[in-house]
């Protein structure tokens, strides 16, 4: 801050304008994303779950992961994971309490736009996503993972898992009240963990049921991340067309009926 | 939308800071604020006071723009408080009633951000210093202290060195010495020229702090004007003495001049109203000597803002 004032006299002496925008933007995505940081319940969810489960069930056989080696099926899943974790349960229990504790109220009495809250809620989330994929990527490496495919086709599909489970997210955050979004959040990450192609094959489930599974937006992205990188797909359009409808139905209906107090 | 105030230029000099005309709010079928008129004096301290439920945060949050009125008009530095929201935020300083800050953020760490969404902010550290918070430390906001979060909410709404603040119940709830901190502060901001609306059913705090005061009920405003102006009513007082109980007040009031009033408010205290001047304390005296009555504890009151109230509405302040 290069124009400060001692609270002597005079101090209050109006003076009032807004900082440029892209200042407020990055002080609002630090703010975020040290809150979460800071949060023992989202560093579970986004850090310690997803590690637990890539070390265990690669040490461990407990699900049969097909042919080749377990970390090479369960890398691509926990990192779909790691994106649904930040993008949807995070963001959305964050949001929830924000909006229930008058913050997203105050801070609409700030000069920075709702628009710009919500691009530093996104850039928050992508600083996030990139400090779990990098610890991801090494402990995968170091249990013996190869990858393999187009980066820019992960690229693509993080990019779209975490505007579909954004959406998401934001939509439950502002329309429940921020103790249903904390029980339906939870739940809804539990549920897909167990059925959305993280850690357990689409195989294990019967035809019909598994129909319905791979149209989930965990579903395309575990199944398109493991396309890729287990492999070595091309461009997993089918999984990248499920993520954009997502993206496109979750963020509509998130615009349209959120509340902001 | 089209200006209801023609021939008014928004920065025109000596235009109130706020115009609120003919406001209604409803919320299903309760009616909150009901034809609610309001003006507000640029650089000037006004004080809206009124009971719990009268519509005073319903009011006030309209003119931040949190709500659209379903009737009348409401002007904010001469600009619409939803339409130019954009424009207002950086003059305009909210503190709200309870909230507005992250569960795990620290004191400062959070008026540092609020800082740093102005362009020119006051310095933070001393305001920290100067409002006590210094003492917060690490500690996250859920667990500081009610009064601790509420002079957290003052130095968010101040920091960005508004013309402008709206603040709800800023001492509500704080102790003694926190709240002298808060009207220091609220007095020195009207004298460095920021205008200050404030909502409060103190009435202390509206006589201490106010240049104006607009006391509501029911969701109107039923009188404004400078805390003397609504005092002086009349000029009617009070006088109040203790005895002993059961005194005959019949023989007292044949003694005073017509229009004045003597009730034994509980057993042993009695209060004479009417228009208090030294001849009628020396009655009261006499008439306590000839009845063998010490009058104890007699003292004179001023009409305050809590009986111009109590005329106005029939009910207590603080119900």
């Amino acid at each position: 801050m290069s124009h400060v004032t001692s609270t002597s006299d005079g101090a209050f002496t109006p003076r009032p304008g807004a900082a440029p925008l892209s200042r407020m933007i990055r002080a609002q995505a630090a703010l975020e994303t040290r809150m979460l940081l800071r949060n023992g319940e989202q560093l579970l969810l986004t850090v310690v779950i997803p590690t637990l489960l890539l070390v265990l069930f690669s040490a461990v056989d407990i699900v049969d992961t097909g042919d080749g080696e377990a970390v090479d099926f369960l890398a691509p899943g926990v990192l779909a994971l790691a994106v649904m974790s930040t993008a949807f349960t995070g963001q959305a229990i964050a949001t929830g309490f924000e909006r229930r504790y008058g913050v997203l109220k105050r801070l609409g009495a700030t000069p920075l736009p709702r628009w710009a809250l919500m691009t530093a809620k996104t850039c928050s989330v992508l600083v996030t996503e990139v400090l779990q994929i990098v610890l991801l990527t090494v402990i995968a490496f170091a249990l013996g993972w190869s990858p393999q495919g187009n980066p820019f086709a992960v690229l693509l599909l993080l990019v779209l898992g975490t505007a579909a489970f954004s959406g998401l997210g934001l939509l439950m955050a502002g329309t429940l009240k921020a103790e249903v979004t904390l029980a339906a959040a939870n739940l809804v990450f539990l549920l897909l963990l167990v059925g959305g192609g993280v850690i357990v094959p689409m195989e294990k489930f019967p035809g019909g049921v598994r129909a319905a599974l791979e149209l989930l937006p965990i579903s395309a992205l575990s199944d398109g991340l493991r396309d890729v990188l287990q492999h070595g797909a091309g461009m997993p359009w089918g999984d990248l067309g499920i993520l954009a409808v997502w993206a496109v139905l979750g963020l509509g209906a998130a615009a349209k009926f959120f509340r902001w107090e | 939308m089209r200006s209801v105030f023609p021939g008014d230029t928004p920065e025109a000099p000596g235009r109130p800071a706020v115009e609120v005309r003919g406001l209604v709010k409803r919320y299903g079928p309760k009616t909150a604020v009901d034809g609610l008129d309001l003006s507000v004096a640029r650089g000037g301290l006004t004080a809206v006071l009124g009971p719990n439920g009268a519509g005073k945060t319903t009011t006030i949050e309209t003119c931040e723009g949190y709500r659209r009125p379903d009737a009348g008009t409401v002007r904010v530095l001469g600009l619409d408080p939803v339409a130019d929201a954009a424009a207002l935020r950086p003059r305009v300083g909210v503190m709200l009633q309870s909230g507005g800050v992250y569960a795990g953020a620290r004191a400062e760490e959070m008026l540092r951000h609020v800082a740093s969404l102005h362009a020119h902010p006051l310095d933070v550290p001393s305001l920290i210093d100067r409002l006590g918070l210094g003492s917060c430390g690490r500690t996250p906001y859920r667990r500081l202290s009610g009064g601790q979060q509420q002079r957290l909410a003052l130095a968010m709404a101040v920091v960005g060195r508004p013309e402008l603040v709206f603040l709800d119940e800023p001492t509500a709830g704080l102790d003694p010495q926190a709240r002298h901190a808060t009207w220091e502060l609220v007095r020195e901001l009207r004298t460095d020229g920021v205008t200050v609306v404030l909502t409060t059913h103190y009435m202390d705090e509206a006589e201490a702090l106010a240049d104006d005061v607009a006391i509501i009920d029911s969701g109107k405003v039923i009188a404004q004007g400078s805390p003397e102006e609504l005092c002086r009513g009349g000029a009617e007082n009070t006088l109040r003495f203790s005895g002993r109980p059961g005194l005959d007040l019949g023989s007292l009031l044949k003694a005073l001049p017509a229009q004045s009033t003597a009730a034994e408010l509980t057993p042993g205290t009695y209060r004479v109203g009417g228009r208090i001047d030294p001849q009628l304390l020396a009655t009261v005296t006499t008439w306590c000597a000839q009845n063998g009555v010490m009058p104890d504890r007699i003292a004179v009151e001023r009409h305050t803002l809590e009986d111009v109230f109590l005329e106005l509405t029939g009910k207590e302040l603080r119900a």
